[in-house]
């Protein structure tokens, strides 16, 4: 606002303590827990470690149940690669559509798309539709119903950025001969980089932290997912804290790296899609 | 290849005024771009959603269902365990939403003020936005342990006795919405923080000019201001709350008894136990209320943008 004022040093010091202490220490608690040996760690002390076991903790996470965990990473990367890459291709068409066409019939549309933000997803009945469509508790029956779950959040946030894409480029290219399909995927698609990063990044972030729709869709040991495995942990090791903390740790890595690298665009991404909702 | 010319004269021509436009010259924008995505997202998430209203009528094994007209919403409301559910909703929804809007208001000023270090505080208050909610739950759940608890020991030094939180069932579903806060208020204050922003600096400039001290430039400028983003925060957090699952599953499952039980447990319960039908009218229950909730938000936030 005011970059005149001179920083109020006191304000700003009582601050980031204020912000590390609510902020950080949770996580500074899951790091250290994780280091800790098994009887230390049952004490819940937010202590230093007096013996680090983080090797010994990282191993037996890993090679617990048959490395189950490592199933879990490769089916949520499964996961989340497959429906981020199907949705942003759907929705970007269908948003570029549904921008550039206005009328009663595609206002009508926008509606039922708006819905999609609102309304709580059915669950039995989704899966009604997965086992009359023969996908239940399969990989593609979860994809598909995540690709559905994300649709409306991409059109809308696709639509706000073609909106700035002028339409002469539009018309250039169609002099220029190019067809629907041409003219989408060579000339406007490419044009979309920035907010495909964001949802890239943003969608992946949410498809991978979630729990409801496996738990419901793709239930089973064999399809676990990171989500679901870190659920089950808790009830399987009542009292090696350290190794559920170690299990936090590792599923909470690939977010962290994702919020490191793309910090900018998360936030924005974020915040642009929930003025628009 | 063949088609080449016709289509670029037929474009061309558009543009003179009164041009005759081809009848068969097609569109850039073909219908047909809507249909993979819009079929996708019609069987998978429209279809469930009308299809609950029927279910939600029936008595329902997956397999075969009968017809029971609204025994399933009676059975809901009559059983105190899942029409409890539904005030804990309103009341998870209510709190969440509550906190999140004064906090995140508040951490927004906070850090679009005259302060060292604010890129450092967003980052360090948005990442738990990011984080795979069982994780927190999960957590939070050790932190919050009634005696050997992180918080309490906290507390402890402090001379208060904190309470048993989880455990005790007059605390466990605000404990859990403290926890949500604690998760989401990082999103709230960059919305917030990006309504703040959009202000043109010289409105702070003039009221400063008229002698109006930091809380009349609040309440004055920057309040209505951020109305949009405000708005934005509160309808965002009430659906989320309302909706929220994961988390609670993570710490409580309901309990201690049902005294944490929301609606989208109930669902989940429900649907565990095998009672298909009454698990889809909690759902198209959940469904009713977000509606109730919400659209008169949006309807009368329509309304004051326009008159503005």
């Amino acid at each position: 606002m005011n970059t005149r004022t001179r920083p109020n040093y006191w304000l700003s010091a009582l601050a980031i303590v204020l912000f590390a202490v609510v902020f950080l220490i949770p996580f500074a608690f899951i790091v250290l827990t994780a280091a800790k040996s098994q009887t230390e760690s049952a004490l819940l002390q937010f202590s230093w470690p007096t013996e680090w076991a983080f090797v010994q903790n990282l191993r037996a996470v890993v090679e617990a149940r048959d490395y189950l965990l490592i199933i879990a990473f490769i089916n949520s990367t499964i996961l989340t690669v497959a429906s981020v890459a199907v949705v942003v291709v759907l929705a970007a068409m269908a948003a570029f559509v549904l921008q550039r066409r206005k009328g009663r019939w595609t206002s009508g549309l926008n509606l039922v798309v708006l819905s999609g933000l609102v309304i709580p997803p059915a669950v039995v009945p989704t899966i009604w539709v997965l086992q009359q469509t023969g996908l239940f508790k399969t990989m593609p029956g979860l994809i598909l119903v995540e690709i559905a779950y994300a649709m409306a959040f991409c059109v809308l946030l696709f639509q706000a950025f073609i909106a700035s894409v002028p339409r002469e480029l539009d018309e250039a290219a169609t002099i220029d001969g190019a067809g629907p399909v041409g003219l989408f995927f060579r000339v406007v698609f490419p044009l979309l980089r920035p907010i495909i990063v964001t949802i890239v990044v943003v969608q992946s972030v949410f498809v991978w932290n979630d729990f409801a729709s496996p738990l419901y869709f793709l239930p089973g040991d064999e399809n676990a997912t990171v989500q679901l495995t870190l659920f089950n942990f808790q009830g399987q090791y009542t009292n090696a804290y350290n190794l559920l903390f170690m299990d936090i740790l590792l599923v909470t890595v690939p977010p962290l790296i994702m919020f490191m690298i793309f910090q900018r665009q998360i936030v924005s991404g974020m915040v642009a899609g929930s003025v628009k909702g | 290849m063949t088609t080449f010319a016709p289509a670029a004269t037929a474009s061309r021509l558009d543009h003179q005024p009164g041009g005759g436009r081809p009848k068969a010259r097609k569109s850039p924008y073909p219908y047909w771009f809507l249909i993979p995505g819009g079929l996708i997202f019609t069987i998978f998430f429209l279809v469930p959603s009308v299809m609950a209203f029927y279910f939600s009528l029936t008595r329902w094994t997956l397999f075969d269902q009968e017809f029971i007209g609204l025994d399933n919403y009676v059975q809901f409301f009559r059983e105190p365990a899942l029409a409890s559910g539904l005030w804990h909703t309103i009341v998870y929804a209510a709190v969440t939403s509550g906190l999140k809007v004064v906090l995140g208001m508040a951490l927004a000023v906070l850090l679009t003020g005259p302060i060292l270090g604010r890129g450092f505080m967003r980052s360090v208050a948005f990442f738990p936005v990011l984080v795979s909610t069982i994780g927190v739950g999960l957590t939070f759940q050790v932190l919050m342990h009634p005696t050997k608890g992180v918080i309490n020991q906290a507390l402890d030094l402090i001379g208060i006795t904190g309470p048993a939180w989880l455990v005790d069932p007059d605390w466990a579903l605000l404990s859990v919405a403290l926890v949500d806060v604690w998760q989401g208020v990082g999103l709230a204050t960059v919305i917030y923080m990006a309504g703040i922003l959009s202000i043109p600096g010289e409105y702070f400039e003039a009221a400063k000019v008229d002698g109006a001290g930091p809380w009349h430039r609040f309440r004055h400028v920057t309040l209505p201001l951020a109305k949009p983003a405000g708005v934005s925060v509160i309808i965002l957090s009430l659906i989320g709350g309302m909706r929220k699952f994961d988390l609670i599953w993570a710490m409580t499952k309901g309990g201690p008894g049902f005294t944490s039980d929301v609606m989208a447990s109930v669902v989940y319960k429900q649907y565990q136990a095998g009672f298909y039908g009454l698990s889809t009218a909690g759902n198209v229950v959940l469904f009713l209320l977000v509606i109730v909730i919400v659209l008169p938000l949006f309807w009368s936030f329509n309304r004051s943008e326009d008159t503005r």
